[in-house]
């Protein structure tokens, strides 16, 4: 009985190693297959933008195969890069995203720092509310923070409405707590016995953060420096209900607000203009992309 | 150890001169230096989270001129209107459709990229990520033109099946679709990252030890991936239900709401009421009804990082 099982399972068991990798050679076939149809749903709406900014108002409006372009031409690149207004909407952009991460990482390092390393009253409370903070939505608070803007303009005379620079004070609500909650992850995960050796050698508090946890956290502190400018470059919110007129608007608002005129809709320059607005990110990413996802997934994974 | 070396450098400096030393003292001990380095984080949060959060709940008790104490009423006034019930009702729809497709799509999406060989998959991870690195503004508005009415690419690409046309926007069910489609597009590459950072992780020899005991894909999935992952699967889902049910940008520039206030989720429907209606208070009330689903996800979130954290 026995030894017919045996004889049964041989030459069972020879076609099922070869169906297994026939089984294999078709999930990795189908899995490819399944990739390109995802790729092709992620890059479309990126690619219509690249073919509409090739186009001019007068192919769009012929209303030809929308997928191809006829005759390519970079008018709307031209027109645009030499609009006063874009480049102003793109500067103050620029401006606010580093001014933005620049107080971000002032802000966030010393506290994650403290957090971290110096155990005092209150500080695990300290290090969840952080965390909490970061859970609070912009669309919670774009209402009492606009009445109270009103409020203090009011009271001191400074002009805070529609102004861009109020900007900077209020991204960093978004920026800081996400920071300092990755930052807290790195720097805890410094091994001890560096900053105790810094200590016995005599270094200040200070030289120990500089000299030992920014250098040895750098990988962390790039992540972070990504996240705060890629979300002080997309945020839309905040700036389109602080700022309305055109020379204080920021690259997103700008766009969806100007170049919309009416009904009338300029595809092409409004695709160009959002194409020129996704680059910046976009080029960092292609660039930096291990600590983009790095800090895409910090936020979840380091507790 | 670090604590002990500093502790005792102290006591023998100070003990000479201690009146002169005091304020250095003060200055030196570490909690003092600790509360120093937090202090730019405590007055940020403080004074422009916090703060406005409190603040929102008194607006909320205004009436329109904000002259007068109202107490409930903008809340009662809410609750008589249809709209009030259509944005609560849509909402939720469109956070937890969008949250549930991006989480499956994700979910998919990772085990494709896992199961091809490891050097291609750095180049598909790269490619499935980019509507996630795109600002949501400037993505939403290539779909707004791909769902454009009379130029509309997926009804030119759907004419040659002879579907359509579609009024992709302008449809009660469909405007609901898009912006739920546009949401899915943009977050299943987060969740793509997250659960292919989870897959790595589930060692392979449970799967080996599957395999020799005959378990197909599916019992695989069920049980050893799924359980493995279980707690990122909560943690993403969680944080993407916080993110999705506050969203802006998207159902803004795709619909402004319309068709007749139909994709109106909290966030859009408080801007509308709140800064373009100026009814300053009834915008506060509208995005207060957020706050009890953001904090039962937060403190779901908050208990499984705590979790986390004690494992570690």
């Amino acid at each position: 009985m026995s030894t017919l099982t045996i004889d049964k399972a041989g030459p069972t068991r020879k076609v099922k190693y070869g169906s297994m990798s026939r089984d294999r050679a078709w999930a990795l076939r189908w899995s490819y297959f399944f990739l390109v149809l995802f790729a092709l749903f992620s890059l479309t709406p990126p690619l219509y933008m690249l073919i509409t900014s090739l186009k001019s108002s007068a192919e769009i409006s012929a209303a030809t195969n929308p997928w191809w372009v006829f005759h390519p031409t970079l008018s709307n690149y031209v027109e645009l890069l030499t609009s006063n207004q874009f480049l102003r909407f793109f500067w103050n952009s620029a401006i606010v995203s580093i001014v933005v991460v620049i107080i971000t990482m002032l802000i966030s390092i010393p506290a994650a720092f403290a957090l971290a390393r110096m155990k005092f009253w209150g500080s695990a409370t300290l290090a969840t509310g952080v965390f909490l903070t970061y859970l609070i939505p912009d669309s919670l608070l774009f209402i009492p923070l606009f009445k109270m803007l009103a409020v203090v303009q009011d009271l001191t005379g400074i002009t805070l409405l529609n102004r861009w620079y109020v900007l900077l004070f209020i991204y960093p609500t978004l920026t800081v707590p996400f920071c300092t909650w990755i930052m807290i992850g790195y720097f805890a995960s410094i091994p001890k016995e560096l900053d105790e050796a810094a200590l016995i050698d005599g270094a200040s508090w200070l030289q120990t953060l500089t000299r030992i946890f920014i250098p040895v956290a750098l990988p962390g502190l790039i992540a972070a420096t990504i996240f705060a400018f890629t979300v002080s470059w997309a945020q839309f919110l905040y700036p389109l209900v602080f700022t309305t007129s055109i020379d204080q608007l920021v690259l997103p608002v700008g766009i969806t607000t100007t170049l919309i005129k009416g009904d009338v809709f300029n595809w092409g320059q409004i695709m160009t203009g959002a194409l020129l607005g996704a680059a910046p990110p976009l080029i960092i990413y292609a660039f930096l992309m291990d600590y983009y996802i790095a800090g895409l997934t910090a936020g979840a994974t380091k507790g | 150890m670090a604590d002990a070396v500093v502790e005792q450098g102290r006591p023998i400096g100070a003990a000479g001169t201690r009146k002169r030393t005091s304020l250095r003292n003060v200055l030196g001990r570490k909690s003092t230096v600790a509360f120093l380095l937090t202090l730019p984080l405590i007055i940020l949060i403080a004074l422009l989270v916090l703060y406005p959060a409190v603040y929102s709940i008194h607006l909320a008790t205004l009436n329109k001129s904000m002259q007068k104490f109202v107490g409930f009423g903008n809340f009662t006034f809410l609750f008589k209107r249809d709209t009030f019930w259509m944005v609560v009702k849509q909402s939720c729809i469109f956070a937890i459709t969008a949250v549930f497709f991006k989480a499956l799509m994700g979910f998919i999406v990772a085990h494709f990229v896992h199961n091809i060989p490891a050097k291609g998959q750095r180049k598909w991870r790269g490619m499935l990520l980019v509507p996630w690195v795109i600002p949501p503004a400037m993505s939403t508005l290539a779909w707004l033109w791909l769902f454009d009415p009379s130029y509309s690419a997926f009804n030119y690409t759907l004419s040659f099946f002879h579907i359509g046309p579609i009024n992709w926007l302008g449809d009660n069910l469909w405007a609901r679709f898009s912006v739920i489609l546009v949401n899915v597009w943009y977050g299943a590459p987060f969740f793509m990252i997250m659960y292919l950072a989870a897959l790595k992780s589930v060692p392979d020899q449970l799967y080996e030890a599957a395999a020799i005991d005959g378990a197909n894909w599916w019992q695989k999935i069920w049980f050893i991936t799924l359980p493995m992952m279980r707690n990122i699967i909560a943690i993403t889902t969680l944080f993407s239900l916080i993110v999705t049910f506050a969203n802006f940008d998207i159902v803004r520039i795709l619909t402004s709401g319309g068709p007749l206030d139909q994709t109106h989720i909290f966030a859009t429907w408080a801007f509308k009421v709140g800064i373009e209606g100026s009814d300053i208070p009834l915008g506060a009330s509208v995005s207060l009804f957020m706050v009890p689903i953001l904090a039962v996800a937060a403190i779901f979130i908050l208990r499984d990082v705590s979790k986390r954290g004690n494992e570690a």
